[in-house]
């Protein structure tokens, strides 16, 4: 199969073979072609060239409906509810019958399977992993022969990763086979029989995961080895450069998290991570710390930098005082998609004399720009390029080093490498221990657990808005985290 | 088996096409309403010559459209700063009434006043005025968070209503037969003339200095990219700490005060008394002369000499080829509705595809 | 008749033109598409169906000629919109001021003609009741309206379809992955908004003042755009908007009948001021617009 978006060849001849009663892997980093692939197995895309065979027949998927009817179900990464309706509407979507029988479906598939989900819940209400349940079980209602997972495990806590896998295997011992896209290597090696690997769009392996080591898998995925963990030695911390203490928060978006009583500390020369399952008030933080969202006057304390109540500042004032921030979406937020990489960077480096008496200064801003892309192996044909033609990994560099440049005592990221590729994930997680040593003050959000275990000093859990204490990666155990993940364990953080 | 074209994203946006798109959009307006005018029973090729080539012909024709230019070139000047922030102000018509009456308030209130004073003051009362009648729907957009499309539009509707009312009662000429008009404005309440022999005045220099302004702040300053920022993408604004609610208001009160100031122009100048038929669209032209500009200060120069190039070609056909004025407005609606057909193609390209691929063989 | 029987007797025939445009953009914008041209299809609208009425065809092919015209030119908004992703609100000013152009110059040579409307229907029993007698004699149209206004309301509550539409306007990207043809879809609500206020704009010139002027919509079809903002984009409310406006724009009329008097241009900004009242109240309640707005609402929609 092949297919290209532009200039772009997102899947070159590929050719797979999933056999019945078995769970089949795709293994691939960011940016291999993957979701392209499963977009033209469900029906979503036509390939440009190349054949579908099911069950021996060759045919035509002109649309997800038609992929359904042959009995191809798939459960997406980033879920294809609709949070204002219930369950009950969001299957009825897909799946023909009434109301009242979907129900009780939902009921039964549920508890067959381990997936409960309240059938009248609106979805907005719902966390996330039930909100997969609702997925899986949509799926399933349409009886089909072959479930494909995108990265199912990416929003669920360590523990739940084993009861979906229980779930994967009783699906197959009854005739569904199951495609499971994933880039982590030991969650393949073991629920997996069959791992095609995809590289740059292209297959370079089709194996059994089981009889292979993480280093030749990881050879057919990336094409080299996997860069070796980073080490970030112990080091005296200095002074509190952000500071919340007992911070309440409540939203008026009615889809969003509230939060309670997080108090965090970040020290000069530490990083701190924050982990936690999408959805539960990351978003929320992350905007109370940047100032995208401002408090009142007298609620300025809520928040402190460099020993300042900032909580009614905003985002540029904050700057001033030396912080500075990469978001979770580059596109729209950490850059406008439409401006060149010259016109992005005086987004926030506007103040490093890149101005003159209120005009931009050209020539200085195409500098700025040009000394960030060398310093940052920006892949990219100049400063004028256009933001939305960078690869992810790419923008992401930019977006990092543009805030790197500022020379911040205070740098906040949010999902660092989320759909990057490995090598530029690897050198964003370079940079951010380089800056740590150099006495910066870091705070990372993110999802990736194994990320935070390798460059955190200290880690703390967020859960339907509150924070967990202060864990040590170094003697702290991923199940503990995952307990403090879904609410298990409920010891509060500490004011320091 | 024939496929419909689709539109591909480019990857970058095509210079080629940004410059050509209001040329090819301005042919195609002129082929279909040509063929318009031939459904019609109108000659085509008289409206031609008396919509495109008339108001060239005589030095007194052109400088007509010189005159009609000023206005149109101010109100849209104001506008485009607003729309590329995406704030839609759609109430200039509105707010050209309001400067028309903020002006006419001096030599209404003070006929008998000289001085060489009088027409600068009115102008600046009325851009004033055009200003306060935008502070509105700023406020209700920024406090109350209501949508200044309709807000602008309704406080346009009321404009016309208050101009009614003063015109019918309280500054109705009580030498003017009952007509709703008010007094014929004294000498220095006349902005002097720039062009002898022709009614074009001051304020087209006026005009052309707001284009030069418009210039350094769109293209040049930080405050310009500050609102592009937020047209564009208004959570990278939020992230970088740009302040929505300063480019509401000034959005809102630059395009006001365009507008206002084009209203006191327009009765200190060619009509020298307030009618109700100051209001001619200028305020709705003026969008359209916005976007037809590429929402880019020069090129909103070329536009509005286009746009009034129609006006007064429209007054033209009317006489000399019998088309109806009405011809005009569809002229310009369908000159921006090509337009904005025509500038898909600066960040889209057509794929005609290869016919079916894949499987069914 | 005094001015409380006045406004019950006429506010339903004055509601009507908002109604039906209301009802229409509604479904619009349910979709995810936001269409601002409303003004100049309602005008379109009013001057087809003027002229078929005036040259004895009859207000029924008045109304299917109105409703073509009135889908036609909003065809061309959904093409230009959805096929040529223009951004939604430049291209909708465009077609609004092409239609009330068009509508000019087809009307060129009706202006102040006039022709005669549609009887009033009396229901038995309940038209001879005092005070209250005038609400229930009305004309088919009125009727009609308001069995569309029960339909569209069922069609969201109760059908596959209005689950599907409102799916395609909080999340198209989702709708477009399980399925749904996203952008047909749209366009078929394009078309029925379209014909909508075709017919709204066909009320108002051959029913509900039967004449034709150039500018006799005179704003309520931006009114209507607010309405559906009012009504938190629901059926019952839009309805009671365009109610209340009904009785609003018959203000003037009904202090004339009570022999109040108003000054009457302040009577004619009335709606207008109403208007900028209402959405301002509204407009300040985030919450209940983030809980019933449509989250696609204007926004481009790129597989």
């Amino acid at each position: 199969m092949t297919k290209s978006y532009g200039q772009v060849r997102a899947n070159r001849a590929i050719d797979l073979d999933v056999a019945p009663n078995s769970i089949h892997a795709i293994l691939g980093e960011n940016g291999a072609g993957k979701s392209t692939l499963m977009k033209l197995i469900y029906g979503v895309e036509e390939p440009d060239e190349g054949q579908v065979l099911w069950q021996g027949q060759p045919v035509r998927l002109t649309s997800p409906a038609e992929a359904r009817r042959h009995g191809i179900g798939m459960v997406f990464q980033h879920f294809s509810l609709f949070e204002t309706l219930t369950v009950v509407e969001n299957i009825s979507l897909i799946v023909p019958g009434a109301k009242a029988e979907l129900a009780r479906r939902i009921r039964a598939l549920g508890q067959d399977f381990g997936l409960e989900v309240d059938p009248l819940a609106h979805v907005y209400a719902l966390s996330v992993g039930e909100r997969q349940r609702v997925e899986i079980i949509r799926c399933l209602m349409t009886e089909p022969k072959l479930l494909i997972l995108d990265e199912p495990t990416s929003v669920l806590p360590p523990q739940s990763v084993g009861l979906l896998f229980d779930t994967l295997r009783r699906l197959r011992d009854t005739g569904v086979s199951i495609l499971f896209i994933s880039h982590k290597l030991d969650e393949i090696q073991s629920i997996c029989d069959r791992a095609t690997v995809l590289r740059a769009g292209q297959v370079t392996g089709n194996v059994d995961p089981r009889e292979h080591d993480a280093h030749e898998l990881a050879r057919m995925m990336i094409g080299r080895d996997m860069p070796p963990p980073l080490h970030a030695e112990a080091r005296p911390v200095g002074e509190k450069r952000l500071e919340l203490a007992g911070l309440d928060h409540v939203e008026d978006d009615p889809f969003a998290v509230s939060l309670q009583g997080v108090s965090l500390t970040v020290h000069s020369g530490e990083i701190l991570g924050i982990a936690g399952i999408s959805g539960n008030g990351q978003a929320e933080l992350a905007r109370l710390i940047s100032g995208e969202t401002r408090l009142s006057d007298g609620e300025r304390d809520e928040v402190r930098m460099m020993e300042q109540g900032v909580a009614h500042l905003g985002p540029a004032e904050r700057r001033a005082l030396g912080f500075a921030f990469v978001p979770e979406d580059r596109l729209g937020r950490g850059a406008v998609p439409e401006m060149s990489l010259a016109d992005n960077s005086l987004l926030t480096a506007h103040p490093l004399g890149l101005l003159r008496h209120g005009f931009i200064d050209r020539a200085k801003e195409a500098a700025f720009t040009a000394a960030c892309i060398k310093d940052f192996d920006v892949r990219t044909p100049g400063p004028e390029a256009e933001a939305g033609a960078l690869s992810g990994g790419n923008l992401q560099k930019f977006i990092v080093g543009r805030e790197i440049l500022l020379k911040p005592k205070l740098l906040f990221v949010a999902q660092p490498t989320w759909g990057v590729d490995i090598g530029a994930a690897t050198a964003i997680r370079q940079r951010l221990i380089a800056m740590r040593n150099d006495g910066v003050a870091v705070l990372v959000i993110s999802e990736e657990l194994e990320e935070l275990f390798e460059i955190c000093d200290r880690i703390q859990v967020l859960h339907k808005g509150r924070l967990s204490p202060s864990l040590d990666p170094a003697t702290t155990r991923p199940e503990e985290i995952g307990r403090y993940m879904i609410g298990a364990e409920t010891r509060p953080s500490e004011v320091a | 088996m024939l496929r419909l074209p689709r539109f591909i994203r480019r990857d970058r946006a095509s210079t080629r096409m940004a410059v050509l798109a209001p040329l090819v959009a301005v042919a195609a307006a002129v082929a279909v309403n040509l063929i318009l005018y031939l459904v019609m029973g109108k000659s085509p090729a008289a409206v031609f010559h008396a919509m495109l080539l008339e108001p060239f012909l005589s030095w007194a024709s052109f400088s007509e459209v010189l005159l009609k230019t000023g206005p149109l070139l101010l109100i849209a000047e104001g506008l485009a700063i607003g729309f590329r922030a995406k704030v839609f102000n759609i109430g200039a018509e509105g707010q050209f009434i309001l400067g028309a009456i903020f002006a006419s308030a001096i030599p209404v209130w003070f006929p008998q006043a000289t001085g060489g004073w009088i027409w600068p003051a009115m102008l600046i009362l009325g851009a004033i005025g055009g200003a306060l009648w935008a502070a509105i729907p700023a406020f209700w957009r920024v406090r109350l968070n209501a949508n200044e499309i309709l807000v602008t539009l309704m406080m346009s509707l009321i404009a016309a209503q208050v101009l009614n009312y003063l015109l019918l009662g309280p500054w109705k000429d009580p030498k003017g037969f009952n007509f709703p008009q008010s007094v014929m404005f004294q000498y220095d309440a006349m902005v002097p003339i720039l062009i002898p022999g022709t009614r074009v005045n001051v304020s087209l220099l006026l005009a052309l200095l707001s284009a030069i302004l418009a210039w350094a702040f769109m293209q040049k300053s930080f405050r310009g990219y500050q609102f592009l920022v937020g047209g564009l993408a208004p959570r990278a604004a939020a992230y970088a700490g740009f302040s929505e609610a300063r480019a509401i208001w000034l959005s809102l009160l630059i395009g006001g005060f365009a507008a206002g100031l084009a209203g006191a122009a327009e009765v200190a100048g060619p009509i020298g008394q307030l009618q109700r038929s100051i209001s001619t669209g200028y305020g709705y032209a003026a969008i359209i002369v916005a976007y037809l500009g590429g929402l880019h200060p020069i090129g909103i120069v070329a536009s509005s000499l286009l746009m009034a190039l129609l006006y007064i070609g429209g007054d033209n056909a009317m006489v000399s080829a019998d088309l109806p004025i009405a011809a005009v407005r569809v002229f310009q609606g369908s000159l921006l509705v090509f337009y904005l057909a025509a500038t898909t193609f600066v960040r889209y390209r057509l794929d005609w595809g290869h016919g079916t691929k894949g499987a069914a063989r | 008749m005094n001015g409380i029987e006045f406004i019950l007797a006429n506010m339903l025939a004055a509601a009507t033109p908002f109604l039906l445009a209301a009802l229409g953009e509604l479904v619009v914008e349910r979709s995810g598409v936001l269409n601002l041209g409303l003004e100049g299809i309602m005008a379109l609208g009013a001057v087809i169906a003027f002229i078929i009425v005036y040259h004895g065809g009859g207000h029924l092919a008045a109304f299917v000629g109105a409703g073509v015209a009135g889908a036609a030119l909003s065809l061309l908004f959904g093409i230009l919109a959805l096929g040529f992703r223009a951004n939604q609100v430049a291209i909708g000013l465009a077609i609004g001021i092409l239609g009330q152009g068009l509508s000019a110059l087809i009307g060129n040579s009706y202006e102040a003609l006039t022709v005669t409307g549609l009887a009033k229907i009396p229901l038995p029993g309940l038209s001879s009741l005092s005070v209250l007698g005038g609400l229930f004699t009305q004309d088919i149209v009125v009727w009609l309206s308001l069995s569309a206004t029960l339909a569209i309301w069922a069609m969201f509550r109760f059908s596959r379809l209005g689950l599907v539409i409102r799916a395609v306007g909080e999340n198209p990207k989702a709708a477009h992955a399980i399925g749904y043809p996203v952008i047909a879809l749209r366009h078929g609500a394009i078309l029925f908004g379209g014909a909508m206020a075709g017919l709204a704009g066909a009320y108002a010139a051959t029913v509900y003042t039967p004449l034709w002027a150039d500018g006799m919509i005179a704003g309520r079809g931006w009114i209507a755009l607010a309405l559906v903002v009012f009504g938190t984009w629901m059926t019952g409310r839009v309805l009671f908007g365009a109610l209340l406006f009904g009785a609003v724009s018959l203000g003037g009329l009904a202090a004339q009948a009570q022999g109040v008097p108003v000054n009457s241009q302040l009577l004619s900004s009335l709606p207008y001021i109403v208007t900028i009242v209402v959405l301002g109240i509204i407009s300040s309640n985030r919450r209940l617009l983030k809980i019933n707005g449509v989250a696609s609402l204007g926004e481009p929609y790129e597989r």
